[in-house]
């Protein structure tokens, strides 16, 4: 039999080898010492981040340009959430696939949200509002679907052109009631009462931020600060910290497939990422079990080091134990 | 919202402030966060370490 | 076998400690020696990722006793988020270099593969655990990690029942879901470990069986390290 032949027998029994005294529980004890004074040397030298949240109110007064194009793209169901599809809508072709497995559409649409409604229309609704503003949801109520959408795309296009994207500055018409509804809803959320009517909606007690959240994220304010602070999906971000923190360096393999083709630049990219990190992950769980990956251990000879003090005694010509007891 | 405890202050501020511009490197398509650098590299390190120093009563 | 003092122990009961005793006895499961091929500073990263664990759960803990607005107001809450921090990035740092160290010493031979499957789940529900962590922070930073993982999430139908917005679902993983499933797995992880035993190095022949060379004198110094 050869040596390699023998090193693949059966693993043998650790009882069998001779012994050495070892504390396991002092072991324990030391490394939590150890742990416990690292990390209150750590947090103390260094803190913890906490960048204040971004608000409606501190969007629309820092922005209100971008707040005002988003607001008139929720309205005109044209935003990033509007054409989502699922879970927020159905909006066709706009789920992503994994080859041929629809996963986001499979999984329906479980969190509606109409964008105009929620967003714009029921806030403005459940406030007091002056007559203009009553008319103005009046207006928009009695139009028609094609209608509503002609103004809504009208006043987008008149926001893209004017300097600075500022609504004083836009120029022509055939917007309907838009630019009032629009600009009531700037100083709701200037004021700070649209960050409390996206929460409540009727109720007190509230834990779920989806809607603020969405809203939030169609506008560009909050991606800038973000991509300022490299935490863009293009630019690692997910493994990025704000400020000079360390962050979840452990995702470093899940942001890298963003950064190349074909997922830079694929449609699918997310589905595409997670099935393959999926993979990835059932990989490295079987391990053991992948011939070729599993015997990498025995060719690096890392193990050699490893056992450097076992390997001195029981090495001989033929590689047959024989350690002393 | 009762929240209690000593307000939020100065009193123990961190002497090592990582809130400003966190610092890059760019090397190719690999954009790294020095911070995250330092810990990969710490990690490195204290791998080999652990392979190569002896291990008290290791040696009988 | 049972012993001929000890009562006759019938039922689910009875069979259970038989099976548990009999399976990890109390020296199999704090032994006071290990095997002699032990002996390197690979060993602590499994021990000290164990400590680390405890501490963060433990500065966790704090957070939880005390509420999620607490550390935005107070200087001693945002001390407490630091260990946090800190305790989650010492957890991490230890737990990767323990896989390495295992993977180089292909610690799953010997039966071993559940003991390397449930450290990689370990794993795996920790960058989890961690990830719900930063979505519940209440600031810019779980922000702009909510929407961006979502995109992710609802690409492969999971964001329809996972949702990275609700903070209220997020926070109940984070604090009570996902530890709890964290502490099964490193409890049935470190039981497989005593279970088993250490695992021998690669190529090691088993020394009580008798080769030709069991019984040959000792050789000098074979090799340096």
């Amino acid at each position: 039999m050869t040596r390699r032949r023998r090193e693949r027998a059966a693993v043998p029994d650790p009882a069998a080898f001779p012994t050495r005294s070892y504390d396991l529980v002092k072991e324990f004890t030391i490394a939590l010492v150890v742990v416990a004074l690292l990390t209150a040397a750590l947090a103390a030298v260094f803190s913890s981040p906490d960048d204040r949240p971004v608000t409606l109110a501190s969007w629309s007064r820092a922005d209100g340009a971008d707040f005002t194009a988003t607001a008139a793209a929720e309205l005109g169901g044209t935003s990033g959430t509007a054409e989502y599809g699922p879970p927020y809508n159905h909006t066709p072709g706009a789920a992503q696939k994994l080859g041929p497995l629809g996963l986001q559409s499979a999984a329906g649409v479980r969190i509606p949200i109409d964008t105009a409604e929620d967003f714009v229309l029921r806030p403005l609704a459940d406030a007091p509002q002056p007559p203009v503003v009553r008319v103005a949801l009046a207006a928009w109520a009695a139009a028609p679907a094609a209608r509503q959408q002609a103004w809504t795309k009208a006043y987008s296009d008149a926001l893209a052109k004017a300097p600075g994207g500022d609504p004083a500055k836009v120029t022509g018409g055939g917007f309907g009631p838009v630019p009032v509804l629009v600009a009531r809803l700037l100083d709701m959320a200037r004021s700070g009462a649209l960050d409390g009517q996206l929460q409540a909606e009727g109720k007190f007690y509230e834990t779920d931020y989806t809607r603020p959240l969405l809203f939030l994220s169609d506008g560009s304010y909050l991606e800038t600060l973000a991509r300022a602070q490299h935490l863009g999906g293009d630019q690692w971000g997910m493994m990025n910290e704000t400020g000079d923190y360390p962050g979840q360096a452990w995702l470093w393999l899940y942001t890298f497939w963003y950064q190349i083709e074909p997922f830079k630049s694929s449609g699918n990219a997310d589905a595409l990422i997670w099935g393959l990190m999926a993979l990835l992950s059932l990989g490295l769980m079987l391990l053991p079990f992948i011939p070729g990956l599993r015997s990498i251990p025995r060719w690096t000879r890392v193990h050699r080091l490893i056992w450097r003090s076992y390997h001195r005694t029981a090495d001989q010509p033929e590689g047959r134990d024989n350690s002393p007891g | 919202m009762a929240v209690t405890g000593m307000p939020r202050g100065h009193a123990l501020a961190a002497p090592v402030d990582l809130n400003g511009t966190g610092h890059y490197v760019h090397w190719g398509v690999i954009q790294l966060s020095v911070a995250n650098l330092v810990v990969i590299g710490v990690m490195v390190v204290v791998f080999v370490l652990a392979l190569l120093l002896p291990f008290p009563g290791g040696r009988r | 076998m049972t012993a001929p003092h000890e009562p006759a122990s019938r039922g689910w009961t009875g069979a259970v400690r038989r099976r548990a005793v009999a399976a990890l006895p109390p020296d199999k499961l704090l032994p006071d020696t290990q095997p002699a091929y032990m002996a390197s500073w690979i060993y602590v990263f499994g021990v000290l990722t164990l400590s680390s664990l405890v501490v963060v759960l433990a500065t966790g803990g704090v957070l939880a006793l005390k509420g999620p607005a607490w550390w935005h107001v107070s200087d001693a809450g945002k001390y407490v988020n630091s260990l946090h921090l800190w305790s989650v990035e010492l957890f991490m740092f230890f737990m990767v270099i323990h896989l390495w160290g295992k993977f180089f010493m292909a610690a799953w031979r010997g039966r071993r593969a559940l003991t390397w499957i449930t450290g990689v789940v370990c794993f795996l529900t920790s960058i989890g655990t961690a990830f719900t962590g930063y979505l519940v922070q209440q600031n810019f930073d779980s922000q702009w990690i909510a929407g961006q993982a979502k995109d992710g999430l609802n690409s492969v139908g999971i964001g329809a029942f996972f949702n990275v917005l609700d903070f209220g679902q997020m926070l109940m993983w984070h604090i009570v879901l996902l530890p709890f499933v964290l502490g099964l797995l490193t409890a049935w992880h470190i039981l497989l470990v005593r279970l088993r035993g250490i695992v021998p190095p690669i190529g090691a022949a088993d020394p009580a069986h008798g080769s030709p060379a069991a019984s040959a004198p000792l050789p000098a110094e074979g090799e340096a390290p």
